[in-house]
């Protein structure tokens, strides 16, 4: 029904906005989040946890080559500035994705890499899905492994992060659903032959055995929009990285993986 | 040069049985795949694997298309003498990489 301009809303609406509110705050408990890796089947869990067995570690030991190499003869490595990894960037991949001052935004990792070789080493950055950025972005989410997810309480990520949960709950694509239908709501059941999975983003950038490579949570995110029958946005987009956001307070205080598998 | 992943336990008592674990980062591309452009990529696989103890064959694997990308080979080994083991991967292209690790037996 229309409302003409200048009036209240009317009062019955107004009560259940302010019943609703609570309620839809935290769709799934924090008691109650579980990784992809729980509902993952024994050989790939096995092929997780087994660093020897793990193709994401050698993303990472690529990652730790390349931290410590000068991106041009005269520039700096990113262990130039910011040392042992182990140390400097510890707890560093829970936080993300921040808020960037520079570029008065929200980025993820792997555009805090990019930021780094740009502004700090003068180097071109390097492209998304890249084998270089994946492994960086790896090798420094692995120095957080086990931490729990901790989103910065930062206001100036809030009107994101709510741009981020508009975007997960609003229905997309030819198919009409959205991310909350699945991983919100039908979580633990099946589509097809794959267990749906809360959709928490702990093991990013990770390998996954169907695209037999590692990937970004965008490259992951890309597949569901896919499967949706919607746009997928821009590699880098301001839009995945609201979700990655809003994706990272609803995981919390879940432990990073980095660098997992998955199916 | 591709990026290996080789484990094995750096001391062991004879008699012992050690368990080897090898990764090496390989597309493993089959050959029937078509690319971005619709062209069939070339094959592009790891062939063969084989594992030398202080020069001696003791483990020789065939990779055929089907293989994942990344292959993954464990094997075990009886604890005989200190040593050097050497690992050589051969493949399409001329791929063709050996990497070698000790272990002290006592
Ligand atoms: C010349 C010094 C310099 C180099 C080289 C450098 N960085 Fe940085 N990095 C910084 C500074 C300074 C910051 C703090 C943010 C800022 O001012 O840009 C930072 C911040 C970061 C952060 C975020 C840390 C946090 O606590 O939020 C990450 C991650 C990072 N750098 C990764 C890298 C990587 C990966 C490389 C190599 C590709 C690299 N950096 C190279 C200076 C450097
Ligand atoms: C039709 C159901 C469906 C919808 C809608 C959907 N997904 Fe997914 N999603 C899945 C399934 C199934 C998987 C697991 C894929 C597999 O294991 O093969 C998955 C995986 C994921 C993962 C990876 C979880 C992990 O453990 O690594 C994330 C993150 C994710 N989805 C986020 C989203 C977001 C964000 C949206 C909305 C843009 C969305 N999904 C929409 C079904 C869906």
């Amino acid at each position: 029904m229309p409302r003409r301009p200048g009036l209240p809303p009317p009062a019955a609406v107004l009560a259940l906005l302010l019943v609703g509110a609570p309620a839809g705050a935290e769709p799934i408990a924090p008691a109650d989040r579980r990784s992809g890796f729980d509902q993952m089947g024994p050989e790939i869990q096995a092929m997780q946890r087994d660093e020897t067995a793990n193709p994401g570690m050698l993303a990472v030991a690529d990652g730790a080559e390349l931290w410590a190499t000068p991106p041009a003869p005269g520039r700096q490595p990113c262990a130039g500035c910011h040392g042992e990894a182990a140390v400097g960037m510890r707890g560093v991949a829970a936080r993300y994705p921040a808020w960037d001052a520079r570029t008065g935004r929200p980025i993820d990792l792997q555009d805090r890499v990019n930021a780094c070789r740009r502004t700090h080493q003068g180097a071109d950055p390097l492209a998304y899905e890249s084998p270089d950025l994946l492994a960086l972005t790896a090798f420094v989410a692995a120095q957080s492994r086990g931490m729990p997810i901790a989103p910065p309480d930062d206001p100036r990520l809030g009107a994101a992060r709510a741009e981020g949960r508009a975007l997960f709950e609003a229905r997309q694509g030819q198919l009409g659903l959205s991310c909350a239908i699945c991983h919100d709501d039908h979580w633990g059941r099946r589509l097809g032959a794959a267990v749906i999975p809360q959709g928490q983003p702990t093991g990013y950038p990770l390998y996954r055995l169907e695209w037999q490579g590692m990937g970004s949570l965008q490259r992951r995110l890309r597949n569901c929009l896919t499967g949706m029958r919607a746009e997928p946005f821009a590699y880098g987009a301001p839009d995945y990285v609201a979700l990655e956001l809003y994706l990272a307070t609803r995981a919390a205080p879940l432990p990073l993986e980095t660098p997992a598998v998955r199916p | 040069m591709a990026r290996t992943l080789i484990n094995l336990p750096k001391t062991a008592r004879a008699g012992d049985v050690i368990t080897i674990k090898t990764l090496i980062s390989h597309p493993m591309e089959t050959g029937f795949r078509p690319g971005a452009d619709g062209r069939i990529l070339p094959r592009n696989i790891v062939t063969e694997f084989v594992c030398r103890f202080e020069g001696e064959e003791i483990f020789r694997a065939e990779l055929f298309p089907a293989s994942a990308a990344n292959p993954y080979l464990t094997f075990t080994w009886v604890a005989t003498a200190s040593g050097r083991f050497t690992f050589t991967w051969r493949g399409d292209d001329g791929f063709d990489q050996t990497e070698s690790a000790p272990i002290a037996v006592a």
